[in-house]
């Protein structure tokens, strides 16, 4: 028996900054009647089904109860991961090489303009203790790692600055994405201070959004018209002692890539990896785990990213898709969105976001990097 | 065989919790979060709930598998397609299953007993009921109201006045036993 998967299909609604027409449940069922179609599988074809989500963002307890519906599972396994989009694909991998599973539906959700007050959402995942500061926003985390970033590699700012005009312009091409817009580097320096160094257009929009992913053995991809393999996945998570952490460096993104490119066997990332979506929730975080997934040297992102390296028609273009910064931060839907984007890439299914190169015969490999914990 | 008699039902001891009985000594971080939320009913709930606004109960019928539930939702969940054939059932329908409850969400006793309970809509198919409440119900022990309510009784609607409801499952106040359908 193989122990290869693949994505099989991928749907989603279009990421909006509001969506007062559908409920969650309605966008869950459009993307997963169109990821299923995508496959040319049925619900009930689906072996097992893992949705993301989190109490918090959604107003509602005990959420997993509320996950079966709109993807036709009712009555059938269904588990839920509190975590980050990717450990749901993480998950659904595991389901399948072990046996359980040969076909898979992965969902997540975000209505992010249901939720009136985010940020004391955010602030209660600091602890209570000793780390909830009193009347501050809690973006001060991603400030003061930004602070310490620029500080270890000497990147100046205007590259932080360019990560947002180039997403934000990527962004325009992708037609799910919510934020595509024309901007100069001077517009976003121009912006508000939120947490020094940080500034308000450097931190990602939120967008509502469903996405699903089906997700195949090698027997059951087989039957599927557009598979996309999965060579490797890795995960990794920091510690919570927030004043602990290597705040310069991404240390749990360079374990989790670690990982993910021993499975796959990948030896030289730089030269193998052809595409990247990678995490930037804030707009130095794309910076940041570049280096840490080594596809550029440490303290050199900031120069190639200057020199349009990391465009569409780049060396190695990064968020194609727009990213978060242009296509809209949705919680844990967003790298379930980027792995969509990525399999789109590799089918040489993206359009105007085509990138050169992504789709070949042969070896065919994307990167799509796991982080978690972080704010 | 003869059926064991149960204990008769006794009431709750106790009063309310005060603050100061919930805090222990010992030191604690306190934390009153401010979460609020403004959900998107969507399309089939934002329906259903106009239509309680107006003092009707809303359902829809699935073309495929021909059930008829209510709440109504956009999609069948059981054969997954969408579910728009809209039907207008009376108000009017018959006891699932019911508890009667002496405590309050936050603990505080109740002296007249809450009855939540499955209320199956007449004109539904089997068991898509949905949740409310039972009144209209005199007594307040276990056995005055259970005299008065019973699995499979049929029920009807008591509604808020038309001015006072703002298109919410409580503009239904509760379903009251009924002794014969209209
Ligand atoms: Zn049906």
């Amino acid at each position: 028996m193989s122990d290869r998967v693949a994505v099989v299909g991928a749907g989603e609604v279009p990421l909006r900054p509001l969506s007062p027409r559908q409920s969650y449940r309605e966008m869950g069922f459009e993307a997963a009647t169109r990821a299923y179609d995508d496959a040319g599988v049925t619900h009930q074809d689906i072996d097992s089904f893992v949705s993301v989500c989190e109490d918090f963002h959604e107003g509602t307890s005990i959420t997993d109860e509320y996950t079966p519906d709109q993807l036709g599972a009712v009555l059938r396994p269904v588990h839920t991961v509190a975590g980050d989009g990717l450990q749901g694909v993480a998950a659904a991998v595991m389901l399948i090489r072990t046996g359980i599973a040969d076909l898979v539906a992965v969902e997540a959700h975000c209505k992010t303009s249901n939720i009136l007050a985010h940020e004391q959402v955010l602030t209660m995942a600091l602890d209570p203790s000793y780390e909830r500061l009193p009347g501050i926003t809690p973006h001060f985390v991603a400030g003061m790692e930004m602070r310490r970033y620029l500080h270890e590699t000497g990147a100046p700012e205007d590259a932080v600055a360019m990560v947002v005009v180039k997403n934000r312009r990527h962004a325009l091409s992708n037609p799910v994405a919510a934020y595509g817009e024309v901007l100069s580097p001077d517009d976003v320096l121009a912006s508000a201070a939120v947490c020094a160094p940080l500034r308000e257009r450097e931190i990602s929009p939120p967008a509502d959004g469903a996405v699903v992913l089906v997700l195949a053995s090698e027997e059951a991809a087989r039957r599927t018209p557009k598979p996309v393999w999965i060579r490797g996945v890795g995960w990794a998570s920091d510690s919570p002692w927030l004043a602990a952490r290597s705040w310069g460096q991404a240390s749990y993104a360079s374990l989790a890539t670690q990982m993910a490119y021993q499975m796959a066997g990948i030896a030289k990332p730089d030269q193998e990896i052809r595409f990247a979506e990678v995490d930037d929730t804030y707009a130095y975080k794309e910076l940041q785990h570049l280096e840490a997934a080594q596809l550029i040297p440490r303290a050199d992102a900031a120069r190639i990213v200057l020199e349009g390296g990391t465009r569409r028609g780049g060396r190695l273009p990064v968020n194609s898709s727009g990213g978060s910064l242009g296509m809209g931060y949705c919680f844990d839907a967003t790298a379930l969105y980027r792995t969509a984007a990525a399999v789109r890439q590799i089918r040489g299914e993206a359009g105007r976001a085509q990138v050169e190169r992504a789709a070949t015969t042969g070896t065919q490999r994307g990167l799509n990097q796991i982080e978690d914990c972080e704010l | 065989m003869d059926p064991r008699q149960a204990p008769p039902y006794v009431p709750l001891r106790g009063h309310p919790l005060t603050d100061d009985e919930f805090r222990e000594r010992e030191a604690s971080t306190a934390w009153a979060p401010r979460l609020e939320y403004a959900w998107d009913a969507g399309i089939a709930i934002s329906r259903f709930l106009e239509g309680l606004g107006q003092g009707a109960i809303y359902g829809v019928r699935c073309r495929r598998c021909g059930r008829t539930v209510t709440p109504p939702r956009a999609f069948c969940e059981l054969d997954f397609k969408p579910m728009d054939e809209w039907v207008k059932l009376p108000e009017t329908g018959t006891i699932n299953t019911f508890s009667i409850c002496y405590v309050t969400w936050d603990m505080k006793p109740l002296r007249v007993p809450q009855i939540p309970a499955v209320i199956e809509i007449d004109g539904t198919s089997p068991r898509v009921g949905f949740l409310h409440l039972v009144g209209g119900v005199r007594g307040r022990t276990v056995d005055q109201i259970r005299r008065q309510v019973r699995v499979g009784m049929p029920v009807r609607a008591v509604w808020k006045p038309p001015a006072k409801r703002e298109g919410a499952i409580t503009d239904i106040l509760y379903f009251a036993p009924v002794r014969k359908r209209a």
